[in-house]
């Protein structure tokens, strides 16, 4: 047979290409061979960033990319622990100014009720300008290029790329104001509204009159699309312009946690022009929403928004610059983590994101050198980690072989199992209710649910303070004495034996009524509840069984289990709670009764209401830290420890490795803006991956050879067959 | 024949109608509205005006099936089926819960998933006839046995195992394409390699013995013997006459596929990380995205038709007996 010499040149065409196509980089690499040699850091996200609007992304998936575009007034130190504010687009922390109902200024130590408002002053630096974008695109006249656009002028404009103009403007303070007050637009549905509302002095009357606002501009127009409320027509109290770079926000009462969240996306500026922009008509038609192209001044500009491949950052031309911290915390010199202070950053030119649903092909793409990070999942965790014989946890010589480094890291999360204190068997502050409590936290042994299920990813909680957070106790001033005895240096879990003398005063003597005598059987309410949480529940009756008592696993649908936690009904669950800012106060409101889910639809899962806890919470919220708000705290987990809403569960600790071509990584769970100190060591990464991922040949050959043979005896069949015939014809 | 489509054409319509229907009942008895605001506007801090909010904007503020509070028709046409549903039948599908826009969506995605399915429905067709022939040809000798012997252990085999596998040998071992991933223009071709390798070596098994035992039947047929008679050779017959008259299962078989082409492969693109439609509509499902939900069972449901249909016209066209009336 012959092969038309046409669809051998194609053939040979296609070949060249795909060689072409890899250059002189190895045939698996996911990437164009031109960017080999790029400064470019490689991640993945695992779904789509539902927001990327900073008045409406709540996601730490959405902050990777938020943290380094958009530029709030603040941001965490990067190597100092405890995490410490410093400044980020403002001059300075602000320092509030206490003020009386008049007016009046109070010294910085009045009384809390003396306080009626706190004003902070911000003064942002000078210069700084926005990345290029077509909003801020001007003609000759200086009248917007894009401002006046109709369906027609958007014809086939499908991304910003397609805008050919751009153009840049100054950061000025009523860039701040105006994303303040794009808080309580009701187009956003912000999901700190009703959070800022208690504070932002007027921020709750100005959401009802953005709202009518908006529904007379609806009204008017029949649709909300092509219509833009012009926050500057409408002024906010709370948040107001001072000069070009100075803004004040002020506060009801006291409320220290202020700083933290100005550090965060929601109070990172939106210039008018962007939102303009964004508002015209046809634009949502076309998916151009400030929710999907970010605009800020950020060391980096998102230039792909493609989340079903890959998401783009790339250097911000206009960056105001900044440079490497000159200090850390002991230890970081040595670890080679201060080699680049005071050297000018963003190191890298790109950072590429691409979508990576599965753990198998992330993790082999991770060994093969194609990504610089990667996290451990159960599935190579054994591949990854040797743990030695006192528990302590290395890499495996594999992963050393390759020069990739470990970090660990205690995370500022908690993940705990609540009793719904309405519920009238596990719940109430009865004595025999806390005893019931208490007896099921002994014999649920976390120690080993840690060992087991998180292999070893985790520390047993003492209470609902992670370590690093102000408030949190080492050591035998921080454990849970109703459930912990301090033994040769460490925490032990009381006997089971103790817990079940607990059951019995609580009237459950060996699990059963002991009026009725029934056997006492609890509901754990969850979702899931299919063969992969087999050996969990499996684990958690085990528990129970402990004490005799039957454990009924209620598994359910995510909304199911949401509307039980929200109407009360549930009974056992477990939840979690990642930290928003490190302070006790973002952990203990958990327990705060005018928090209750159940009642007043907050965070307090367990629906748990102790008048001297919460008394004491309204104490301590407005504190500075110091011994006197240490002293409340104490009190505080005392109090809960001893009614025991919770069973306290574990810190989850992050495991993170590095290969040795990415610099100057430091575990940093507050601070998301964390791409620019990093460092990629390019040629490095080159060669490690021509090393590694050397392409094997000899098994197609060896296939190719198999075929031939297997062909062989057919072909031989096929001939005698044919002979055959033709002897009988 | 054009008499006969507007009749399939107008069949299609009460199907479509039930087809909504029922994907709008399984969808709202697994999710409320308010489940589907809470799960758009995140988990932390969300208030139930803010949920009123989002439902309003979003058209889900209205009963589901029936307004009881409006007379005549407005009590059916002012409920979130009708508003919902009404549009999909020209075809404009509208915006997602999350604000994008699905048409332009699905003519993006539409395209990844087809570069791998096409590519794969081509040379596995060409593998899966070939292979179906040579057993036939032996039919009953050891390379039969062999292949039919092969054939069991392929389709025994899950297709996760050859996803996995593939991306482990030929990926991670032998380092010769791409583990995943999936790029634009010329740059997309060595991410289908491997894919489309697993996608028809996965098949060959059931394929293979499926074509296999449509060619022997025709093999059993009179006009077989008569060719054998008339001295036709045996590659001549094989590929002139059992393909030709073989070509209706084969054709039913591959026709009905063909709209399912678009709506891309679930499990492969998850793995590969394409993207196409397959993962479109799994990640609509998991966020509770109604709207991109319904769009992708109605444009399913109408290719699907369309699939069934183009079935019955490409009978005529390799059979001359058949009418179509």
């Amino acid at each position: 047979m012959t092969i038309p010499t046409k669809q051998l040149g194609g053939l040979l065409g296609l070949c060249w290409l795909l060689l072409a196509g890899c250059g002189d980089q190895p045939w698996n690499s996911p990437y164009p061979a031109s960017d080999q040699d790029a400064n470019i850091h490689y991640s993945s996200f695992e779904e789509r960033p539902k927001h990327l609007d900073p008045a409406r992304s709540y996601s730490s998936n959405e902050v990777v990319f938020l943290g380094q575009i958009y530029e709030p007034p603040l941001q965490y130190h990067y190597l100092k622990r405890p995490y410490e504010l410093i400044p980020r687009s403002a001059e300075a922390v602000p320092e509030p100014v206490y003020l009386d109902a008049e007016g009046k200024a109070l010294p910085a130590d009045a009384p809390a009720d003396a306080v009626a408002y706190s004003e902070y002053r911000i003064r942002i630096k000078p210069g700084i300008r926005y990345e290029p974008h077509p909003a801020f695109a001007r003609d000759a006249a200086g009248d917007h290029v894009y401002h006046d656009l109709d369906a027609r002028a958007l014809e086939g404009r499908h991304s910003l790329q397609d805008f050919s103009r751009t153009g840049t403007r100054e950061l000025v303070a009523a860039d701040f104001v105006y994303q303040i007050k794009r808080l309580a637009h009701p187009g956003l549905h912000s999901p700190i509204l009703g959070l800022m509302s208690e504070y932002i002095v007027g921020l709750a009357d100005y959401a009802a009159t953005l709202g009518r606002a908006w529904n007379e501009l609806k009204q008017e127009a029949g649709d909300s699309d092509g219509l833009y409320l012009d926050l500057r027509d409408h002024p906010l109290a709370g948040a107001e312009v001072i000069d070009r770079y100075t803004y004040r926000i002020r506060i009801q009462g006291r409320y220290p946690q202020l700083v933290y969240w100005l550090a965060m996306p929601f109070f990172a500026p939106v210039p008018w022009e962007v939102d303009y922009f964004f508002s015209q008509p046809g634009m949502k038609a076309r998916n151009l929403t400030l929710d999907w192209y970010p605009v800020g001044t950020g060391p980096y500009r998102l230039t792909v928004n493609n989340p079903n491949l890959e998401m783009v950052l790339e250097r911000n031309p206009h960056f105001r610059g900044e440079t490497y911290p000159t200090e850390g915390e002991p230890g970081d010199r040595e670890a080679g983590l201060l080699d680049d202070a005071g050297r000018s950053i963003p190191f890298i030119n790109k950072a590429v994101f691409k979508l990576e649903k599965e753990q198998i092909p992330y993790w082999n793409k991770f060994l093969q050198g194609y990504y610089d990070s990667s996290g451990i999942s159960s599935d190579s965790y054994d591949q990854a980690i040797k743990v030695g014989e006192g528990g302590e946890v290395g890499l495996t010589e594999q992963m050393r072989d390759k020069g990739i480094s470990l970090q660990t890291a205690v995370a500022t999360s908690i993940f705990y199992m609540g009793f719904n204190m309405l519920d009238p068997v596990v719940g109430g502050d009865s004595e025999s209710a806390r005893k019931l409590r208490r007896a099921i936290a002994i014999a649920m042994d976390y120690e080993e649910f840690v060992a087991i299920f998180l292999n070893g990813r985790g520390v047993p909680a003492q209470g609902p303070i992670p370590p690093g957070i102000f408030g949190h106790r080492d050591g035998e001033a921080g454990i849970n004495p109703h459930v912990y005895d301090w033994v040769d240096g460490r925490p032990q879990r009381k006997s089971i034996e103790e817990a079940r003398r607990l059951l019995a005063e609580a009237g459950y003597p060996g699990g059963r009524d002991a009026e009725t005598g029934s056997p006492l059987v609890l509901n754990f309410d969850t979702t899931g509840g299919g063969p992969d949480d087999k050996a969990r529940m499996d684990w958690l009756r085990k528990q129970f069984d402990k004490l005799d008592i039957q454990l009924v696993i209620r598994a359910t649908d995510y909304n199911r289990f949401q509307d039980k936690m929200r109407n009360g009904t549930a009974q056992i669950f477990q939840w979690g709670w990642n930290a928003d800012y490190p302070d006790p106060e973002n952990f203990l409101f958990l327990l705060y009764g005018e928090n209750s889910k159940a009642e007043k639809n907050g965070e307090n899962a367990a629906n748990y209401r102790s008048a001297e806890f919460d008394r004491l919470f309204e104490r301590m919220k407005n504190m500075d830290n110091g011994p006197r708000r240490q002293a409340i705290i104490d009190e505080m987990l005392a109090i809960a420890r001893r009614d025991g809403p919770w069973l306290w569960g574990f810190y989850p600790k992050s495991f993170g490795l590095h290969h040795a071509w990415l610099k100057n990584n430091k575990p940093n769970l507050m601070a998301r803006n964390t791409l620019k100190y990093k460092r990629i060591d390019t040629d490095l990464r080159k060669r490690l991956r021509r090393e590694w991922n050397a392409p094997v040949v000899w098994p197609l050959a060896l296939v190719a050879g198999v075929l031939v043979v297997a062909v062989v005896p057919a072909w031989i069949g096929y001939r005698r067959r044919m002979h055959m015939r033709g002897r009988r014809d | 024949m054009l008499a006969y489509i507007l009749r399939r054409v107008l069949y299609a319509l009460p199907i479509l109608i039930g087809v909504n229907l029922i994907t709008f009942a399984l969808f709202f008895v697994v999710n409320t509205p308010d489940d589907m605001a809470r799960m758009h506007l995140g988990m932390k801090r969300v208030t139930p005006e803010a949920i009123e909010r989002w439902k309003d904007e979003h058209g889900y503020n209205m009963p589901l099936l029936y307004n009881a509070e409006s007379g005549g028709l407005d009590s059916l046409t002012e409920t979130i089926f009708f508003e919902k549903s009404v549009k999909l039948f020209a075809f404009q599908f509208g915006q997602s819960d999350s604000g994008r826009d699905i048409g332009h969506d699905i003519r993006q995605r539409m395209w990844p998933s087809l570069l791998i399915a096409l590519p794969t429905l081509l040379l596995g067709l060409v593998v899966y006839l070939s292979f179906a022939l040579l057993l036939a040809f032996f039919r009953g000798s050891y390379i039969d046995i062999g292949g039919v012997v092969l054939c069991i252990i392929l389709m025994s085999i899950s297709a996760l195992f050859y996803i996995i596998g593939g991306q482990y040998l030929v990926g991670k071992m032998l380092h010769l394409v791409p583990i995943s991933g999936f790029d634009t223009g010329w740059q997309a071709l060595k991410f289908t390699i491997l894919p489309v390798l697993i996608g028809v070596v996965a098949a060959i098994g059931s394929n293979g013995r499926f074509y296999r035992a449509i060619f022997l039947e025709e093999l059993g047929r009179d006009y077989v013997r008569t060719a054998r008679a008339k001295g036709t050779s045996e590659p001549r017959l094989m590929f002139r006459h059992v393909l030709k008259n073989a070509m209706i299962p084969v054709l039913t078989n591959i026709v009905v596929i063909l709209p399912l082409l678009f709506m891309g492969s679930l499990i492969m693109e998850s793995f590969f990380g394409i993207p196409g439609l397959g993962s479109y509509t799994i990640d609509a499902i998991q966020n509770q995205d109604f709207a991109i939900v319904r769009s992708m069972v109605f444009l399913g449901s109408v290719l699907y038709i369309l699939g069934l249909l183009l079935t019955d016209i490409s009978y005529t066209l390799v059979d001359p007996r058949i009418r179509l009336s």
